[in-house]
């Protein structure tokens, strides 16, 4: 997913001279032929990041579209006055790439796992959040970003992910799509935790439990009318999320049944990351595993809602 | 300059750590071994049966990402077994990859993020001479880490609250994540840097023990000002496939034969 976000962000710069790159130290070689290509527009930049989201803000007041890119929690929590101030009030086209969004850096402990960013972008004005589920729909995506006038905070799951989106769906910002349908209930997903899903509603299918999933690509803005179209003729709904159950995707669903169909609301459950920093290292697997993420838990909660 | 046993041996629980875990920044952890080896050998004052006593000197890991060093010797110093080194980044270890506070006995700070630890240091250092310690508090810092300006702005208080208890020293091995610290930002001219900045600074080979140790033995360098120590060292020292080579920052899903490669250095 990572590989091709950046590779976008060359095929970008190819047919648009508006595009340019900011890294912050990133790894050796990252977008090379970006930088043979057209150096001009290829900055990587030392470990700064707060600079570089103030330099974004900078070009793209001139009329550049920067794609800054680097690991999602230095991108949100160390310059998040900077993704305020200088992106969202001025309110710049300025893309974030952010790698490594919920468990992937699992090894690397608490400093490395983005747990609360999409709850942090999302409070901001004018900020959209967007989490693709796999590498295809990340191509939709990052190629429909050069004509939004906004910031976008993009998050990006681990490599080499299943490719589970379809190219028939399409991709626009902002609308929910609907990957199957249900009749007993419906699973509210973002990013590769629609895989998740998906494998669990094949699971609860040979139960003869008919469960169908809605996939939130984009968290904001929020396709309220899309979701709530897509559960409001369900008994169950269980929003799944590689992310801090507070704040994240399930709130905002919680939210916009709260505003507009309270009726809804219970039927709901969450399932996310604990509200605490991770205790445990181990492999993105093990830490789902040890927040409770799983199949198994995606089973439970939908069959308690289902009342069974 | 040759390795002498001591140095190996450290080294050598490096590689452990990355064998049980199968992983690890080697070229970041191994640049610092010698700074860390003659800080814990000949100046800091600790006890690893009472790692939290008041008196101890504090020394705070900003480059996170080279725990391995900070592991082997903590662990050479009998804070937890040896053993427990090969369980680096498993789930339920004490050793992750970036230091934690409360979980590993003697580290004082979680790190990984970079540019928290001087911050973090100048607040120890007023915190000793509120409470009338002694105690002493060293920072050990990358030089791409001082990209973030945190540094700055704590290395700017730190002169104004004249911190002679504190020492900040650099792991100058010239090269960051993407490349050459020349080429992704230029740090020249350092020393002049942290001089303008209000420290009392000085140059070392950070491989050479006795220069380390006749170095930290002028400490402190004024006694109304803070201590830079820049310390020259190769990224990677002692492993000639990775000494000066970015690809070695940091590697995941290392083999038997990339481990029995590191101990053949050796
Ligand atoms: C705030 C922050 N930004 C980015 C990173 C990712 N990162 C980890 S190590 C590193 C390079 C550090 O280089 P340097 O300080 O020179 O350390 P060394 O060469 O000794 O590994 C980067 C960019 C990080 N850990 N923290």
């Amino acid at each position: 997913m990572r590989k091709t976000a950046l590779d976008c962000v060359y095929k970008l710069g190819k047919i648009d001279e508006r595009v340019v790159f900011v890294g912050s130290d990133l790894g050796p070689g990252v977008l090379d032929k970006m930088k043979t290509e057209f150096p001009q527009r290829f900055f990587m930049e030392g470990v700064s990041e707060q600079y570089i989201v103030g330099m974004a803000a900078g070009l793209a007041m001139e009329g550049f579209i920067p794609y800054v890119n680097t690991i999602a929690t230095f991108l949100t929590r160390r310059c998040y006055e900077q993704v305020a101030v200088d992106l969202c009030i001025h309110d710049l086209p300025v893309r974030l790439i952010a790698n490594g969004g919920g468990g992937v850096y699992a090894p690397l402990g608490p400093t490395h796992l983005a747990i609360e960013d999409i709850a942090i972008m999302r409070a901001l004005p004018n900020m959209a959040v967007v989490a693709p589920c796999d590498a295809d729909e990340m191509n939709r995506l990052m190629m429909s970003t050069l004509e939004w006038p906004h910031p976008i905070y993009i998050r990006l799951g681990k490599g080499g992910d299943k490719i589970v989106s379809d190219e028939k769906n399409g991709f626009e910002l902002g609308k929910a799509i609907i990957m199957r349908s249900g009749t007993d209930g419906m699973f509210v997903t973002t990013g590769v935790m629609t895989q998740l899903a998906l494998e669990t509603a094949d699971l609860l299918k040979k139960d003869g439990v008919n469960v169908g999933i809605v996939h939130m690509h984009t968290i904001k803005p929020f396709d309220s009318s899309g979701v709530i179209s897509a559960i409001e003729n369900v008994k169950a709904v269980v929003s799944v999320e590689e992310h801090i159950v507070n704040g994240g995707l399930g709130s905002a669903l919680l939210e916009t049944c709260s505003e507009l169909r309270p009726d809804l609301l219970s039927k709901i459950a969450r399932v996310g990351i604990p509200d605490k920093f991770a205790t445990e290292y181990g492999s993105q697997n093990s830490l789902l595993k040890h927040w409770g993420i799983t199949s198994d838990t995606l089973v439970g909660a939908m069959m308690k809602k289902l009342g069974g | 300059m040759q390795m002498d046993d001591r140095s190996k041996l450290l080294r050598r629980y490096v590689i452990d750590a990355m064998r049980g875990g199968g992983r690890g920044h080697l070229g970041s952890s191994m640049s610092m071994i010698e700074i860390l080896r003659v800080l814990y050998d000949s100046v800091l004052k600790f006890d690893p049966a009472n790692p939290k006593s008041l008196d101890r000197d504090r020394f705070v890991l900003s480059k996170g990402h080279g725990c391995l060093a900070l592991y082997a010797i903590l662990a050479d110093k009998g804070f937890f077994p040896i053993s427990e080194l090969e369980s680096f980044c498993r789930p339920t270890s004490r050793l992750g990859g970036h230091p934690e506070r409360g979980k590993v006995p003697g580290v004082e700070a979680s790190t990984g993020a970079l540019g928290h630890g001087l911050p973090i240091a100048v607040g120890l250092a007023l915190a000793m001479r509120l409470q009338k310690r002694n105690s002493r508090v060293f920072v050990l810092t990358g030089d791409g880490e001082i990209n973030e300006g945190s540094n700055w702005e704590a290395g700017m208080a730190a002169a104004k609250h004249k911190l002679s208890n504190l020492t900040v020293m650099m792991d100058y091995n010239k090269l960051q994540s993407y490349g050459k610290t020349s080429e992704v930002l230029d740090l020249e001219p350092l020393v002049d840097k942290w001089k303008s900045f209000g420290f009392v600074t000085h140059e070392v080979d950070g491989h050479d023990v006795a220069a380390l140790e006749a170095i930290f033995k002028k400490l402190p360098f004024s006694d109304s000002a803070p201590s830079a120590i820049i310390c020259h060292t190769i990224k990677g020292k002692g492993f000639p496939f990775a000494e000066g080579n970015p690809e070695w920052h940091h590697k995941s899903g290392m083999t038997e034969t990339d481990i029995q490669q590191m101990y053949d250095c050796l």
